[in-house]
């Protein structure tokens, strides 16, 4: 069972498909219920990121020696930190933090990933093995690393962390949409609109694109829970977001001192960040089935 | 096979280049005066220029990579700025320590992996498969730094069984190794899972099946055997994550690796000794690849080479 060739067939399959059925598409994804489950909480947490700040009653940055490290109380939810900040109330406004960079990173990644993967498959030869060993270099660093190194000269800040996620982001785009482009272009009917005098980007945008929206979206989905985790672990290492911006991952460097004694600072950021990547998660799985029920990794 | 490995090898040469490429660009990456970023803020400029001539910033950006790529080739990594020592010599006590790190963990998601994976597949749908799933799920949406510090907390301080930090008794490799192992555990799990359902479906086990074999021969031996060819391929990429993953685990656990030096160095603003562990960790990553590529082939000779 080759990869490449399993790839391409379910490609096919997907492409025949097309992505007209939408209306299916949407019925398979509601008989999925871990992936609505997923979809609920990221709408969820969308709303929270955007008017939970509204509700909060403390203030995510004021400095109160006289509530500092308090236990979780009716006063204080999920307790105080070690600057007497409410950590509740600091974990709902980094909510829009994470998923701004989260989002974000991924829509840089995609922005450049896709064109890549489109022009690599759709004109293939030299362009293709050029853009090719581009991603393969990419490739070589291994996981966080080369988000890391850039973070590292570029300093740290979220922007910073956006562009240095979206990069590593972009292997996993051109490579995906490479791959569906090329079982894409190969079929039939793009011959006879070829045929018929098409022009190369009236292929690519009326034809190509249609048939690789899916694949993309359910990399982006994924993407997503991926790029919040490494974001975190850049904001853990002093490398992302500065204190104190309420960031999830910057809060779980800073409360790592206190822990020993006062578990809860530790525990409910992280706890934050485990439930955000997994809604993401689920709904990627459940997207994925939904689009290409023979696949179930 | 032979002729698989070298064009293999040979394809590996400009992804290599382009990597020392990558790493070579870094710091001119740096916004404003890497001389004096690396020299600090407040240094004079006698000192800034000194430290632009030590790095031979001074000179066009080709003969700049020539005199890097030349010293590579001779082993060399440059100077650190931060002891004066040649970076080589502070990554060389360090490399092992982060390689074990990671091939310990990558053996325990592997078992991990692979038991649960089939456990579940074997009771599809049951109590078990999903439970094991819903582990799964959880364990690759886990950020690792996370799950180190709770397992600090709850281990080291609250139940005194393990030390929470260092490296060099097996006791202290415990928690490191299970934190690093974690997320490739959950992930191995899933793929094998669905590489056995895969299989479990295929004719050849309705035969072995029809045949009269045990239920655990047909599981172990005609299943596993096939379904273990996709898994081959994770472990490629599960390496890489493991790798990298070093670098938040040795901070959480104060490992002294390779990682935690790429930290302190970043902290330092070191730039030449977090050139040389990044190109470090990535020349490992291809040589895994390469591994992975060529057992990968050797066990699924049908796959034809591009």
């Amino acid at each position: 069972m080759s990869d490449l060739a399993h790839g391409t067939q379910d490609a096919q399959v997907q492409a025949v498909k097309g992505s007209s059925n939408w209306y299916l598409i949407y019925k398979r994804l509601k008989k999925n219920k871990t992936a609505l489950i997923g979809g609920y909480l990221i709408f969820f947490f969308i709303i929270v990121a955007l008017i939970g700040p509204l509700f909060t009653v403390h203030d995510p940055l004021r400095v109160d020696y006289s509530t500092r490290l308090l236990p979780p109380s009716s006063d204080f939810w999920l307790g105080t930190d070690h600057n007497g900040r409410d950590i509740f109330t600091r974990l709902i406004h980094g909510m829009s933090i994470t998923l701004y960079i989260g989002f974000l990173s991924v829509f840089v990644g995609m922005v450049i990933g896709v064109p890549m993967g489109i022009l690599s498959g759709y004109y293939g030869k030299l362009l293709d093995t050029i853009i090719m060993r581009i991603v393969d270099v990419l490739l070589a660093f291994p996981g966080i690393l080369l988000a890391i190194a850039l973070v590292s000269v570029l300093g740290g800040s979220i922007n910073n962390v956006i562009i240095a996620v979206g990069v590593f982001s972009i292997p996993g785009f051109a490579r995906i949409v490479r791959g569906t482009t090329l079982a894409v272009s190969k079929l039939e009917y793009i011959e006879a609109v070829r045929a018929l005098g098409a022009s190369d980007l009236r292929i690519i945008f009326l034809h190509i694109l249609p048939n690789i929206v899916s694949p993309i979206i359910v990399q982006a989905t994924i993407r997503i829970a991926i790029a919040i985790l490494i974001a975190s672990g850049l904001s853990f290492l002093g490398l992302g977001a500065q204190p104190p911006i309420p960031e999830w991952g910057a809060m779980l460097s800073q409360g790592r001192s206190y822990m020993f004694d006062h578990p809860h600072v530790a525990l409910f950021p992280g706890l934050a960040i485990v439930t955000v990547v997994l809604a993401f998660n689920l709904f990627g799985d459940g997207l994925r089935d939904a689009f290409d029920p023979r696949t179930r990794v | 096979m032979l002729q698989f490995i070298v064009i293999r090898f040979i394809q590996t040469i400009p992804v290599i280049l382009g990597v020392t490429l990558l790493v070579f660009s870094l710091i001119h990456l740096i916004p404003g005066d890497p001389a004096q970023i690396m020299a600090g803020e407040a240094a004079p400029e006698a000192t800034v220029e000194a430290m632009r001539e030590r790095l031979g910033l001074n000179d066009p950006l080709h003969v700049q990579y020539g005199r890097y790529m030349s010293s590579l080739l001779q082993g060399d990594l440059g100077q650190s700025v931060r002891t004066s020592r040649p970076v080589m010599d502070e990554i060389q006590p360090r490399i092992m320590i982060t390689i074990r790190l990671a091939i310990y963990s990558m053996i325990v998601s592997i078992i991990l992996g692979l038991v649960a994976g089939v456990v579940s597949a074997v009771r599809r749908y049951g109590v078990l498969d999903a439970t094991l799933m819903l582990a799964a799920l959880f364990g690759f949406s886990m950020p690792n730094f996370w799950l180190g510090l709770m397992l600090i907390k709850l281990v080291s301080i609250d139940l005194a069984l393990l030390p929470p930090s260092g490296w060099g008794t097996w006791q202290q490799g415990i928690l490191p190794i299970i934190t690093l192992g974690t997320g490739g555990a959950a992930i191995i799990a899933r793929m094998t899972r669905s590489s056995m359902l895969d299989v479990i479906n295929q004719d050849y086990i309705r035969t072995a099946r029809a045949k009269g074999l045990k239920e655990r021969v047909v599981i172990y031996k005609h299943g596993l055997k096939n379904a273990l060819i996709p898994v081959v391929t994770v472990v490629g990429i599960e390496m890489g994550m493991l790798l990298s993953g070093t670098v938040l685990v040795e901070t959480v656990f104060a490992v002294n690796g390779m990682g935690r030096l790429a930290i302190d160095a970043i902290r330092a603003r070191d730039f030449p000794v977090v050139q040389g562990i990044v190109l470090i960790f990535a020349l490992i990553f291809v040589a895994v690849n390469l591994l992975v590529d060529i057992s990968y082939r050797y066990l699924n000779k049908r796959i034809e080479l591009n």
